[in-house]
C-alpha cells in the first residue's frame, strides 16, 4: 500500500521559464519516514506544495491516501498535516492561542487529540503563555508540529522543519519523527542536511527538480561504490590545489579538514602518496574510507551535469 | 461556526495586540474631528483689516468701529496714503483695505450717493469673496438703517434664510465627509492589509491546507472592522452632537443603519483587494490612492459635483462615498426620513453585493 504516489510530475513558473519539477515519480509506502534530501532550490518546496493541493502540476498526477491532489482538494485538506519551510503561525498569539486556534481550524478540541501532541507539548507547555513570535528556533519548530498534529493527520508533510535549529534540537525533533512513525503516521520530510537522512527509511535524493536515486541510505550508498580516500597534508590550500589539476582524479571535495579523493576503480593509495610527494608535500596522510551519503550525493551530482 | 467564532476571537487578538493599528484606528476619527472642528475652519473670522480714511468724518468712524466690533474682521492699521496699500498686501498685514473717500458723509447727506472702495486680496480667491460678502453686509445694514428713516418710492427689499444650517456653521459640511472618508479608509485599507498580511507572513498557506473554506476565512476577517468602524461612528457623532453642538436631526437608528451598510461596502472593497494583491504595501497603497483620493474628490464634500464636467460627474456615481456622503447629510443636516435615501441605499446595497460577489469569488484556494 502506498500514501503518496506521484506520476511523472511536472511543474514550471514564470510561464514556462523556470523548470522547478522535471517529470518526478515516486511512491511512499504507507506508514514510512520518507526523506526528500537535496541542496536549496532542488525543487522539494514545490513538491510539497504540489502534494498538500496548494499547487497545481502542470502535467502529471498525484495522489495522497488514494485521493487526487487536483480534484478531491478539500479531502485532502482534511487529512493533510502540513508544515511549511518558513515559521507560519501566529507570531503575535501565544504558544496556548496558536494551539487552539488550529484544532478549532481543523473541527477539533486539543483536550481530544492531545495524547498526539503530548509528548512534544509537555517541552513548551511552560511557555504556553509566550508571544509565538518570542519563541526560539527549537521551540517554534516544537509549536508548528503540534499545530501540523493537532488534528490526527494521516500524513505529515514537514518541508525543511530543521532548518536553522541547533543540533540538539534537530536530534529531539528526529526522535518525535519516529515516535510518530510508530502510531501510524506517514511522513513526508524535506532536509537538506545530509547527515539526517540516515533517519529515513527511505530517501530520495533531489538536484534541480530531478529525483537522482531513490532507496534506502544503505543501497544507495552501496550502489554507488567509490574508490574513496581521505587526504590530508600540511599545506591544505596548496594540497586542495594540486589534487583539483590532476586530471587523473575523479573528484576532490574538501570534507572538514580532509580532502576526500575519488580515483578510478584501479588505482591504489599509492597512487596518492607518490604524486603529493613528488609535489613536494610534507605530513601526508591518506587512508581508504567508506563513502557516506555525501560523497555519493556529490558523485551523483557530478554524473548529473 | 465554532470555526467561524475562533477566527474572529483571533482577528481581535490581531488588532487589540497591535497598539499602533489601534490607536489609528480609534485616534484617527477624533483627530480629524478636532481638526476640522476647530482648526480648519472654511468660515474666516478676525480677518485683518486695513483702513484709508480720507473724510475722517462721523459717518467712516461709525463704520469703522462696526467693522472692528464685528467677529469676522479686526482693524489691524489706519494707512495714510494710497501707495501703503500694496505694502499692506505683499506682507499679508490684512485681507482687505476700505478706502474712505474725502467727504463721505457729506456726499451721502447731500447727494444721496457715497462712495467706498474694497480692496481685496484675490490670491486666495475664496477668502477674498468672502471677506468681501461681509463687509458689504455690514455697509448694506448701515444703509438700510438711513433709509428707514425716509420713505423710497421703489424698494425691492430681499429677505434670505438660509435653511437647514442658518448660522452656515461648516460642521454641517464636514462632519458628514469627515465620517464618509474615515469609514472609506479604514474600512478598505485595515481589512486588505490584515490578508494580505497571512499572505505575506505564511499563515494563509496553513490556512489554505486546512478544511476552513474560503467565505468563512473572508467573512471573519470581516467582522472585527466592521466593529471598529463603527465604534468609530459612534465616536464621530458623539463628538459632533457634544463637542461641535451639531444636532442629528433625523432618526439616528436610520443614520446607524445606513452607516453601517456603508462600512460593508468598504470593507467588500478591502476583501476585494485583498483578493489580488500580495503585498501588504501594495494594499495600502492602493486602498489610499485608489479609494481615498476619488473619496475626497468625489464625494461632494469639498468639491461640489454639479460644477465638473459631464465625464467626472458620470464618474462620480461609481464612488461608493458620494452616496453614503448623502445618506448622512439628508439624515443629519435635513432631517429627512428613508423614503428620501432609499435610492442611495439600493445604490450602497447593490455595490456590496456585487464587491463581496466579486472578493469570494476571486479568493485564491491556492497559492497559484
Amino acid at each position: 500500500m502506498s500514501t503518496v504516489r506521484v506520476e511523472n510530475i511536472k511543474k514550471t513558473y514564470e510561464k514556462g521559464q523556470v523548470l522547478a519539477l522535471d517529470d518526478v515519480s515516486f511512491e511512499v509506502k504507507s506508514g514510512e519516514l520518507f526523506g526528500l534530501i537535496g541542496p536549496d532550490g532542488a525543487g522539494k518546496t514545490s513538491l510539497f506544495r504540489i502534494l498538500t493541493t496548494l499547487l497545481v502540476p502542470d502535467a502529471g498526477r498525484a495522489e495522497v491516501a488514494g485521493l487526487d491532489v487536483v480534484k478531491d482538494l478539500w479531502k485532502i485538506r482534511q487529512i493533510v498535516g502540513y508544515m511549511p519551510g518558513k515559521f507560519s503561525l501566529y507570531q503575535d498569539l501565544s504558544i496556548e492561542e496558536n494551539l487552539n486556534f488550529f484544532a478549532t481550524v481543523f473541527n477539533t478540541t486539543v483536550a481530544k487529540n492531545y495524547h498526539l501532541i503530548e509528548e512534544i507539548y509537555v517541552q513548551i507547555e511552560p511557555f504556553k503563555h509566550r508571544l509565538a513570535g518570542k519563541l526560539s528556533g527549537g521551540m517554534k519548530q516544537k509549536l508548528a508540529l503540534c499545530c501540523a498534529l493537532i488534528h490526527e493527520p494521516k500524513v505529515l508533510f514537514l518541508d525543511e522543519p530543521t532548518t536553522g535549529v541547533d543540533p540538539v534540537s534537530r536530534k529531539e525533533f528526529w526522535d518525535m519523527l519516529d515516535r510518530l512513525k510508530a502510531r501510524g503516521i506517514t511522513i513526508v520530510v524535506s532536509t537538506p542536511y545530509m547527515d539526517e537522512a540516515s533517519r529515513c527509511d527511505r530517501i530520495a535524493l533531489i538536484q534541480k527538480g530531478k529525483i537522482l536515486e531513490l532507496d534506502t541510505l544503505e543501497q544507495i550508498i552501496a550502489r554507488h561504490a567509490q574508490n574513496l580516500y581521505a587526504v590530508d597534508a600540511d599545506n591544505r590550500y596548496n594540497l586542495m590545489n594540486d589534487l583539483r589539476k590532476n586530471t587523473e582524479i575523479v573528484s576532490a571535495f574538501a570534507f572538514g579538514e580532509e580532502q576526500h579523493v575519488t580515483l578510478p576503480p584501479h588505482f591504489q593509495d599509492e597512487y596518492l602518496s607518490a604524486f603529493l610527494k613528488e609535489k613536494g608535500h610534507t605530513g601526508i596522510k591518506v587512508r581508504k574510507i567508506a563513502p557516506t551519503i555525501e560523497d555519493t550525493f556529490i558523485k551523483l551530482m557530478l554524473e548529473n551535469q | 461556526m465554532k470555526t467561524f467564532v475562533a477566527f474572529i476571537r483571533k482577528e481581535f487578538w490581531h488588532v487589540l495586540r497591535d497598539t499602533r493599528s489601534l490607536v489609528i484606528l480609534l485616534g484617527l476619527p477624533v483627530v480629524m474631528m478636532i481638526l476640522f472642528g476647530f482648526a480648519l475652519s472654511s468660515e474666516v473670522k478676525n480677518s485683518n483689516v486695513a483702513i484709508l480714511d480720507y473724510s475722517n468724518d462721523d459717518a467712516s468712524r461709525l463704520l469703522i468701529d462696526r467693522i472692528d466690533q464685528s467677529q469676522y474682521f479686526s482693524v489691524k492699521e489706519r494707512l495714510t496714503s494710497e501707495a501703503q496699500i500694496e505694502r499692506v498686501f505683499r506682507r499679508g498685514e490684512a485681507r482687505l483695505v476700505i478706502i474712505f473717500p474725502q467727504n463721505f458723509q457729506e456726499d451721502l447727506s447731500h447727494t444721496n450717493q457715497a462712495q467706498v472702495r474694497f480692496i481685496g486680496d484675490a490670491s486666495d480667491p475664496n477668502t477674498s469673496n468672502i471677506v468681501i460678502n461681509y463687509a458689504s453686509s455690514i455697509f448694506r445694514d448701515y444703509q438700510n438703517e438711513l433709509t428707514e428713516q425716509k420713505k423710497l418710492p421703489y424698494t425691492i427689499e430681499t429677505e434670505t434664510r438660509m435653511l437647514y444650517n442658518p448660522q452656515l456653521k461648516s460642521s454641517y459640511n464636514f462632519v458628514p465627509g469627515v465620517m464618509t472618508l474615515i469609514l472609506m479608509l479604514l474600512g478598505a485599507m485595515m481589512t486588505s492589509v490584515s490578508i494580505v498580511k497571512e499572505k505575506e507572513t505564511g499563515t494563509m498557506e496553513i490556512l489554505l491546507v486546512s478544511p476552513m473554506r474560503p467565505l468563512l476565512v473572508v467573512l471573519s476577517k470581516a467582522v472585527p472592522y466592521l466593529f471598529l468602524c463603527f465604534i468609530d461612528v459612534v465616536i464621530i457623532l458623539l463628538l459632533a452632537v457634544f463637542l461641535l453642538d451639531m444636532p442629528i436631526r433625523g432618526s439616528l437608528p436610520l443614520l446607524l443603519a445606513e452607516s453601517l451598510l456603508f462600512i460593508l461596502t468598504t470593507l467588500s472593497l478591502g476583501l476585494l483587494v485583498s483578493a489580488v494583491v500580495d503585498s501588504q504595501q501594495t494594499a495600502m497603497f492602493l486602498s489610499l490612492v485608489g479609494f481615498l483620493m476619488p473619496a475626497l474628490v468625489f464625494s461632494g464634500f469639498m468639491f461640489p459635483i454639479e460644477n465638473m464636467p459631464l465625464p467626472l460627474q458620470i464618474v462620480s456615481n461609481i464612488v461608493p462615498t458620494k452616496w453614503y456622503y448623502s445618506i448622512v447629510r439628508a439624515i443629519m443636516v435635513k432631517g429627512l426620513g428613508f423614503s428620501y435615501v432609499a435610492k442611495q441605499t439600493l445604490i450602497l446595497a447593490v455595490m456590496t453585493v456585487v464587491y463581496l460577489t466579486v472578493a469570494i469569488r476571486k479568493f485564491k484556494i491556492r497559492l497559484a
